[in-house]
């Protein structure tokens, strides 16, 4: 018995390396060795015709960190996460609550709400570059109504980087909703009853009931956004190209640059492995911290 | 008061729902009329079709459908496998490692495909495939998320169906293909759902993968079409951005409800 269970054993470690081999294989090339291909490339001089690739030790970070763009480009993506993660959310929330109640037109709701979800960040990108564009935009000629002056929105630093926060909260916000949707669809019929004989106000309900129970919800969406604000950037090649003056430039928009506009790799490769840096500190806190005080799985 | 209040929540609800939607119902308005009327924003002036002949004449766009129609269509067969192996093994095999491996690719998470451009460029080309449509899918194939998402699917299939049809004599691999994958059909298809629309929304790493028409999709097409520096009016761009998102949004409308079951199906779990 114990040589066949033995055996079963066996039978069971060889398959299962076999079915995961395929993915493991694409997920070293493409994921796991590129991931160590960039930190060594860090650490080495960028070429030239006259001077070879040497080791460099932290030479790149040293003058990634002396780069006075690199900053400005920390400081916009600090801002642009600050401002679309709660903002979002919070309208991602208010969205759900409205799209889960008793309203009219409730189909015509959630799918305004969700549309701009299926829409390409590209397309979503020429939809408003018709609001800002001066002098022609509609956010212009609606000014121009009241007798408001000219704005530049894409134009100038003080508000370019605004105009790419609205068109990520426009995209994400819809996307967020259907989240908290289906976690307000999961809170019992009763709780809702009970607060009612009890006369508690819809607001305290909402408080202490709703957002308590929506909050795994809540930390699931706000780790997508804090991901999403690093991966959405592709407006910005066809609002902004990162500019006036660096104004609207997001880390991998930056990251891209280096390496496909200026050639210049050992560069790129370091702040690439800054943002992984974070990315693994985020992953490390969920599962590490998070899972321990949240069950969803 | 509650009337009140009902009345306030419906009218705040719309119109949001109206800006919501405004800046898309405003293409529409400015693809189907002459671009001297769009831009100065006469409401009723008459309709045309002009803006999306002249788009579709501008790019190569039946060849830009094409290809993005074999990229989502490639990168789902090879998910579709890699994942279905994988999320087997990690649902129902016992095996020394097994829980190393799954952290390895729950990290994948986290390090996604669109930081790594640098060095992914570099292996693509390195393996010959850039400028190949295979080159902009095969990164995304080994999906953690999908893998996560099949071993969640397979860890529900109640282990006596496993048992029935073991005793029936089929082997691990048939096991797999007659009870397991039948059983997670609906996740197949959430996970399909959302695969689809995410690839034919992707722009980055196409941008950086191809080279040429032959194998550009239709997010770097457009964004190629509408560049300030090709000189294209307002009208024009946006007939040509309604063009490229038609099939993905008609489709949206057309099966909302599964679309949007297939977005919770892909998150919560």
């Amino acid at each position: 018995m114990s040589a066949h269970a033995n055996l079963e054993r066996r039978r069971q470690a060889i398959y299962g390396w076999l079915l995961l081999t395929p993915a493991l294989v694409l997920l070293s090339v493409f994921a796991f060795y590129p991931t160590v291909a960039t930190l060594w490339t860090s650490l080495f001089s960028r070429g030239t015709r006259r001077n070879p690739v040497e080791y460099i030790g932290t030479g790149n970070y040293t003058e990634l960190f002396a780069d006075p763009t690199f900053w400005i480009v920390v400081k916009n993506n600090l801002l642009y996460a600050g401002v679309t993660i709660p903002v979002s959310m919070a309208i991602a929330l208010a969205m759900a609550l409205w799209a889960n109640g008793k309203i009219s037109a409730r189909g015509f709701v959630r799918t305004a709400y969700f549309t701009p979800t299926v829409l390409p960040m590209i397309a979503a990108a020429n939809l408003w570059l018709f609001f800002y564009t001066p002098g022609l935009g509609v956010l212009d000629q609606i000014g121009s109504v009241f007798g408001l002056p000219s704005i530049n929105w894409l134009g100038q630093p003080e508000t370019a980087l605004w105009a790419i926060i609205i068109v990520t909260i426009w995209k994400e916000a819809g996307f967020f909703m259907i989240f908290y949707l289906a976690a307000l669809q999961t809170i019992p019929e009763d709780l809702k009853e009970a607060a009612d004989i009890e006369g508690t106000s819809r607001w305290t309900y909402t408080r202490r009931i709703v957002l308590p129970l929506l909050m795994p919800t809540t930390i699931f969406i706000a780790i997508n956004a804090l991901i999403n604000s690093v991966k959405l950037i592709d407006h910005l090649f066809i609002l902004t190209k990162g500019g006036p003056s660096d104004a609207s430039k997001l880390l991998l928009y930056y990251i891209w640059e280096m390496a496909f506009a200026f050639f210049d790799a050992p560069q790129a490769a370091a702040m690439t492995i800054l943002v992984i840096g974070v990315l693994a500190i985020v992953a490390a806190a969920k599962f590490l911290y998070l899972d321990k005080r949240t069950h969803y799985q | 008061m509650k009337r009140l209040g009902n009345f306030m929540d419906s009218f705040g609800a719309i119109l949001l729902a109206v800006i919501w939607i405004s800046p898309l119902l405003f293409a529409f308005w400015a693809a189907t009329h002459s671009t001297s009327d769009a831009v100065n924003l006469r409401l009723f002036s008459p309709w045309t079709m002009d803006n999306f002949i002249v788009a579709w004449n501008g790019a190569p766009w039946l060849k830009y459908f094409i290809n993005t129609f074999s990229l989502v269509t490639v990168i789902l067969i090879g998910q579709f496998i890699l994942v279905t192996l994988a999320g087997f093994a990690f649902a129902q095999l016992q095996f020394p490692g097994k829980d190393f491996v799954f952290i390895l690719v729950l990290m994948q998470l986290f390090i996604l495909p669109e930081v790594l451009i640098v060095e992914n460029y570099a292996m693509v080309s390195r393996l010959g495939l850039f400028d190949t449509i295979l080159g902009v899918g095969m990164p995304y194939m080994a999906s953690a998320f999908g893998i996560f998402l099949m071993r969640q699917a397979f860890k529900g299939v109640p282990i006596e169906l496993h048992e029935a049809a073991r005793i029936e004599g089929c082997g691990l691999l048939g096991i797999l293909w007659r009870v397991y994958v039948p059983l997670a059909k609906p996740t197949y298809l959430a996970y399909a759902l959302v695969s689809v629309s995410t690839h034919w929304n992707n722009f980055l790493w196409p941008l950086i993968v191809t080279n040429s028409p032959e194998t550009r999709p239709l997010t770097v097409g457009l964004s190629i079409f509408g560049a300030p520096e090709n000189g294209v009016d307002i009208s024009v761009i946006s007939a040509a951005t309604l063009m490229s998102v038609a099939p993905l949004l008609i489709a949206f409308l057309i099966f909302q409800r599964q679309f949007v079951q297939a977005f919770l199906r892909a998150g919560i779990k």
